[in-house]
């Protein structure tokens, strides 16, 4: 019977419809267990690549003939190995064309919605890692905003629309992917916008972004607001968008709420985290659209495969946003906190600019989950 | 250079093809020998490992050089369930006191030498078991401690000693499986 390739893309169609599948993933336990193609309606099955070198008899009838079978593994040479010998044996099974390094660089674009103006807001869903990027575009200009390393996406989906990127901003020195923004600003010889108090060790030249700052994409009044909301990062600065959206960075998380310790100060931080979470972004209108840097989890997502929601709802819902006593919110966000992102100093390094790594290296750097948040 | 018995070149082979191999050519080499893989594949690190494990061999380490990952793979070895049949054996607690007092004494590593360069105690000095035979030129009077793995193949090594007419050997058990003082490198 026959194997075909499936592209991330299409895998990615499937997560988003929630559809019924089979993965029978063929990484070693260690890989499994850290990071997997998440959705909500999969089944999964584990077993090592090495494991059924010697024939899958094994493991046959463990593996569904009523719903779509996809095996995957770290780069695909594995996959494609035994979804020959499920084919031997007389199954149709798909493969994960370049396996979890295609699925950790791919960008879904949605459309979150229009501008007041004309104009519109778009959110690239890196669905693999959970990055979530936003390209505002009005009057054939464009800004991008917390970029991924995967550039030509970007520039290419900018093309298509027909539009100009003339500005490029990042919320704050991400830890747990490479920026693109930089890259980006400089190839269209755009602005390249990062709060000054996370770029003390930079060594590139940048706009600094500071809290009131207003910047303007195309004729049309559609502004960018900076506003100072530190705690992920010293740094950490949100943008309102067209009076509509709040973007929130790695500050606010539909589930979750950022982690204060990526670089190292937890307990400096946690108070400026509290004080962003619980003053500054209360003052602001509760029917602002809430759109992150970051999911953690599917069901994070909309039908849509877009992650946004109303501030007021995460107000309501968000148990971060809901711990009124100070020092249970402390020990919450300081004592009981998730692996770092693999790599997480390197990447910094990466993102300041004092490292260049090969392209193979910053792939090897990002692989894993985001690990941004606590909740 | 590190000495093993086996050298297998996976070089510029995608996976699964290193572990294929690897694989392969296990089944030639005799229980208790060290293979040497060299490979390419970044992911054949953790592959490797994964594999040596489920399969029940060892896997040693892995070094790296100009791009080229060279990893070390002691097959697995069904002698070492043996039971052990020298009588004069201290525990590891014991010659760690021993090496805390600075006690004059030698000792001798009788792992392969690719065991050893991945950790061994400082001080230790290598002399695989196969190459004990060659390696008897020591003082017959001296203090002997002999430490293997899992203090089996020390056994085989304490006996073949006092065979040769050395009066001061002992058994260190467990052994190096169970060691939990300085380790050192060697490579």
């Amino acid at each position: 019977m026959t194997v075909t390739a499936m592209t991330a893309g299409e895998l990615a169609k499937k997560v988003i419809a929630k559809e019924s599948f089979f993965i029978l993933d063929v990484r070693n336990e260690d890989a499994f267990e850290d990071w997997k193609v998440e959705g909500e309606n999969i089944q999964y099955m584990n077993v090592p690549y090495f494991d059924l070198l010697d024939g899958v008899e094994d493991v046959l009838d463990q593996i569904p003939t009523d719903k779509d079978v996809v095996v995957i593994c770290a780069k695909e040479g594995s996959s494609i190995f035994v979804a020959e010998m499920l084919s031997e044996e007389g199954r149709n099974v798909h493969y994960l064309q370049v396996g979890m390094k295609a699925w950790s660089e791919h960008l879904e674009p949605v459309k979150v919605g229009d501008l007041k103006d004309g104009g519109a807001i778009y959110q690239f869903v890196r669905i693999g890692k959970g990055c979530l990027s936003y390209m505002v575009v009005s009057d054939g200009e464009a800004a991008v905003i917390d970029a991924t390393r995967m550039t030509d996406v970007f520039m290419n989906y900018a093309n298509e629309l027909g539009v100009t990127i003339t500005n490029v901003l990042d919320t704050h020195l991400h830890a747990d992917h490479i920026s693109g923004g930089r890259k980006i600003a400089e190839a269209v010889n755009g602005v390249y916008w990062l709060p000054p108090k996370d770029a003390t060790e930079v060594v590139f030249e940048y706009e600094p972004l500071e809290d009131g700052r207003t910047i303007s994409v195309g004729n049309t009044k559609i502004d960018i607001q900076a506003l100072y909301s530190p705690g992920h990062t010293i740094g950490s600065t949100s943008f309102i968008v067209d009076d509509a959206y709040l973007l929130s960075g790695d500050i606010l998380f539909i589930d979750s709420i950022g982690r204060p310790d990526l670089a190292g100060l937890a307990e400096d931080w946690v108070g400026d985290l509290r004080e962003t979470l619980y003053r500054r972004y209360r003052e602001l209108a509760e029917d602002l659209m809430v759109l992150p840097a970051h999911f953690m989890m599917i069901e994070e997502l909309n039908a849509d495969g877009s992650v946004a929601e109303k501030l007021g709802t995460l107000f309501a819902k968000n148990h971060g946003l809901n711990i009124e006593d100070e020092a249970e919110f402390r020990e919450m966000v300081t004592g009981n906190l998730p692996p770092q992102p693999n790599a997480y100093q390197e990447i910094r390094q990466t993102n300041m600019g004092k490292v260049v790594p090969d392209e193979e290296t910053q792939r090897e750097m990002e692989i894993g989950p985001n690990r941004c948040a606590v909740r | 250079m590190i000495q093993t018995d086996m050298v297998v070149d996976a070089k510029g082979l995608a996976c699964p093809m290193p572990i294929v191999k690897t694989r392969k050519a296990m089944k030639e080499l005799a229980s208790g020998n060290v293979m040497e893989v060299q490979a390419t594949d970044k992911g054949s690190t953790a592959d490797l490992k994964a594999w040596a494990t489920s399969a029940g061999h060892q896997y040693l380490g892995t070094t790296e050089q100009d791009g080229t990952l060279t990893h070390y793979v002691r097959k697995s070895n069904s002698d070492e369930i043996q039971d052990k049949t020298y009588p004069y054996v201290v525990s590891n607690e014991e010659l760690e006191t021993l090496l805390t007092n600075r006690a004059e004494i030698v000792l001798l590593d009788v792992r392969e030498e690719a065991e050893y360069a991945f950790g061994h105690i400082p001080g230790a000095k290598s002399v695989p078991l196969g190459d004990l035979d060659a390696d008897l030129s020591m003082d017959k009077d001296s203090l002997i401690y002999v430490i293997c793995r899992s203090g089996s193949r020390s056994d085989l090594a304490a006996q073949k000693l006092t065979n040769a007419g050395f009066v001061n050997v002992i058994n260190v058990v467990p052994g190096m499986s169970g060691w939990n003082g300085v380790l050192e490198k060697s490579m």
